[in-house]
């Protein structure tokens, strides 16, 4: 019988993934043995050599963990600062992050979407092969893509690693009238985000259901992307602060990027956790697409991903295009900081889920320790137990070919992104 | 396929996959390029052929670990054209901050089992492995920089290199000094142009992203950054900042963290 046969399956780099890994699993008897996924980004030791550094050079340094989520790691990063140093730098800043936050969610959703995910449920090795097919549907994915990069660049200067973000506002306000250009754009793509979300919706989904906790930020008043208490679909519902009583991390020996935990668990953390725990509170046009589409969360089908990264890049627009329509250029665009030593904690949403970070501070705001947990390494975990699952119930009797995309493909959704998975977490060595 | 296009790959080594961006943010230019050239490995987007024989190689990343150094001259071998983009790779990037520490310490830090990751124990640049045909700088390198450089190479001429501090830059872009009117500690007078004068445009200091320029007269900056109120440490950490493994940094950086010479006290 197919299924009795051994099976090695040997991935030695994953494609259309950002970053570098690996997957390997074997089959003895039908059943998984062993299944690793590798990560083998080498230590970059960031939370290390940021120790001594200025609070604002930190907002520097940590993006470049990340090239597709540096917001993602300077508003976690700032939010840490300005809460330790009791700076509030008020509505029209706050309202601003949210924005440009919006942009990196709009360009790395829209990134994953067409050319890492889309690919798979045609069976195209690229989207630049799969555009040859569907110039349209690739062609708005860029354009997309292409907006939130310009909504970054327009805070920030550019797209990758921006320089316009400080501990207690921004460096300099947009022009007037560059956020009215702005503004019509968004205006422009608000239509072609809701064809995107209905073009996902008819996308042949697997059938995978799995049991899985979801955690991501909840804020009461919106869907939260840049501040929240952490909560899951079990009850949890903490202070950022608190993150450390309840989530650990340890080190496998076939991978660079630390696994994590809660309670003793894998968790989701991602678009998919945020929709299933938050959608309740996306606006109301951007459910009406949804619910018109037959689309419901909670999901449990890991395979929604790429719908739930649709439903989110359609409430990214919104939600820019609200907040910049009223945009009025403020005088200063940043308040007064000063430096006091403590432990500051900070925690957003990353494209790919939330991204928690700690600085041990001193005095005069320089960095003593750093403690930076990414959305990647924590869904390692969650990985390498999904794929044990689907991996089974799609059937070990396929092709070894079919196994090993379909294996990608599930890693896929969770859009590692291996760079970021490996810059490494401060290691507790305390094991329950 | 008979293709006479040119064949493109794209390498990653340690990095953050920035750089990389400057063709995947290309937006719907992107499905332009392959009407120029075939695009025979890029793992992020798709493409895997990573020992296949190129014209062009574009490198990202810095060297790290053993099998980074093997990997980097097998991608030499196969490359008619190497060109090392962004910091990582032509100066080994922010992560070569390691390289001034004590790395064994640093891993035991955050690894439980340190000795199960292979690592050289430094950060260096493509350079110090291989002959590199041509250096784009910045952290990252922004899309112009790579398809003008693209562009003069299936054009047939050798692309143009920057090489002028960044304060040339301001003038032509006619940007205010930061450092005359506001006293900022702009690392720009020695850092190399290219990225349009971000910085200053915002009204911020420039921190040095794109590396030193031809000439560093670090001596003269580093005396005006303690006239502005700079700790000797705090210039030093400007210095050593995102390409602390240049040797015109590095040196800067290390003079100003040297104990003072003996005084007659």
């Amino acid at each position: 019988m197919a299924s009795k046969r051994e099976i090695h399956i040997n991935v030695p780099v994953l494609t259309r993934v950002e970053g570098e890994g690996a997957l390997e699993f074997d089959v003895v008897h039908g059943v998984i043995q062993k299944l690793n996924l590798r990560i083998f980004e080498p230590p970059r030791l960031f939370e290390k050599f940021v120790e001594g550094y200025e609070y604002d050079q930190v907002i520097d340094m940590v993006a470049r963990i990340c090239g597709i989520c540096p917001v993602a790691y300077q508003m976690s990063a700032v939010q840490a600062f300005e809460r330790l140093f009791g700076v509030d730098p008020g509505t029209w800043v706050r309202d601003m992050r949210r924005v440009m936050y919006c942009g990196e969610w709009l360009q790395s959703h829209a990134l994953h979407v067409h050319l890492l995910a889309a690919p798979d449920f045609f069976g195209f090795e690229s989207a630049i092969a799969m555009a040859e097919k569907h110039p349209e549907v690739v062609r708005r994915g860029l354009r997309l893509q292409g907006l939130g990069n310009d909504l970054i660049t327009l805070f920030g200067g550019r797209s990758v690693h921006p320089v316009g973000v400080r501990v207690g506002g921004f460096y300099k306000a947009p022009a007037q009238a560059a956020v009215a250009d702005m503004v019509k754009q968004l205006e422009e793509a608000l239509p072609q985000a809701e064809a995107l979300v209905r073009w996902c919706a008819e996308l042949d989904f697997p059938h995978d259901e799995q049991a899985f906790t979801s955690v991501a930020l909840s804020e009461p008043g919106e869907y939260a992307i840049g501040s929240g208490r952490l909560v899951s679909g079990q009850g949890l519902d903490i202070d950022i602060s608190h993150f450390e009583s309840h989530f650990e991390e340890f080190q496998v020996p076939h991978s660079t990027a630390l696994h994590t935990q809660l309670e003793g668990r894998p968790y989701l953390t991602g678009p998919l956790a945020r929709l299933n725990l938050n959608f309740r509170q996306l606006p109301k046009p951007v459910r009406a697409v949804m619910e018109d589409c037959g689309i419901h969360f909670p999901s449990h089908n890991m395979f929604h991903s790429i719908l739930a990264r649709a439903i989110e890049i359609h409430l990214v627009i919104y939600e820019a295009l609200q907040l910049l329509q009223a945009y009025e250029r403020p005088d200063v665009s940043a308040v007064q900081v000063r430096p006091r030593a403590g432990t500051a904690f900070g925690c957003t949403e990353a494209p790919r889920g939330f991204l928690w970070h700690r600085y041990d501070v001193d005095e005069r705001g320089d960095i003593r320790r750093a403690r930076i947990v990414p959305p990647t390494s924590q869904n390692q975990a969650r990985i390498e137990q999904d794929l044990c699952a689907s991996l089974e119930s799609f059937g070990l009797d396929h092709e070894d070919d079919a196994l090993r995309q379909r294996a990608e493909q599930v890693i896929r959704n969770y859009d590692p992104c291996i760079s970021c998975a490996t810059h490494f977490l401060k290691l507790k060595v305390s094991r329950c | 396929m008979n293709s006479t296009k040119p064949k493109l790959a794209v390498h990653k080594f340690s990095s953050c996959d920035g750089c990389q961006l400057a063709l995947l943010n290309l937006g719907e230019s992107l499905l332009e390029l392959p009407k120029y050239v075939d695009i025979t490995h890029f793992a992020e987007a798709g493409p895997n052929n990573p020992n296949a024989k190129v014209d062009i190689a574009l490198v990202e990343g810095s060297i790290s670990t053993p099998a980074d150094v093997e990997r980097i001259k097998q991608v030499r071998e196969n490359s008619a054209y190497l060109i090392a983009i962004g910091a990582c790779a032509t100066a080994g990037g922010l992560q070569a901050l390691a390289n001034l520490a004590d790395r064994d310490a640093w891993m035991a830090a955050v690894y439980a089992q340190p000795d199960a990751i292979e690592t050289l124990g430094s950060s260096s640049s493509i350079s110090e492995h291989v002959k590199v045909d041509l250096e784009l700088h910045g952290c990252p390198v922004n899309s112009q920089q790579v398809i003008a450089a693209l562009a003069d190479l299936l054009a047939g001429v050798n692309p143009v290199i920057e090489r002028q501090p960044l304060c040339m830059e301001c003038k032509r872009k006619g940007v205010v000094c930061t450092m005359v009117t506001k006293g900022e500690p702009c690392m720009g007078l020695v850092t190399r142009a290219g990225c349009s004068a971000l910085c200053p445009s915002l009204g911020r200091a420039c921190y040095s992203c794109y590396g030193p320029a031809e000439t560093v007269n670090d001596g003269a900056l580093a005396q005006r950054l303690q006239s502005l109120g700079l700790t000797p440490e705090a210039v030093a950490r400007r210095f050593l900042f995102i390409t602390s493994a240049t040797p015109p940094f590095r040196d800067a950086g290390l003079r100003l963290r040297q104990p003072p010479l003996e005084t007659d006290e």
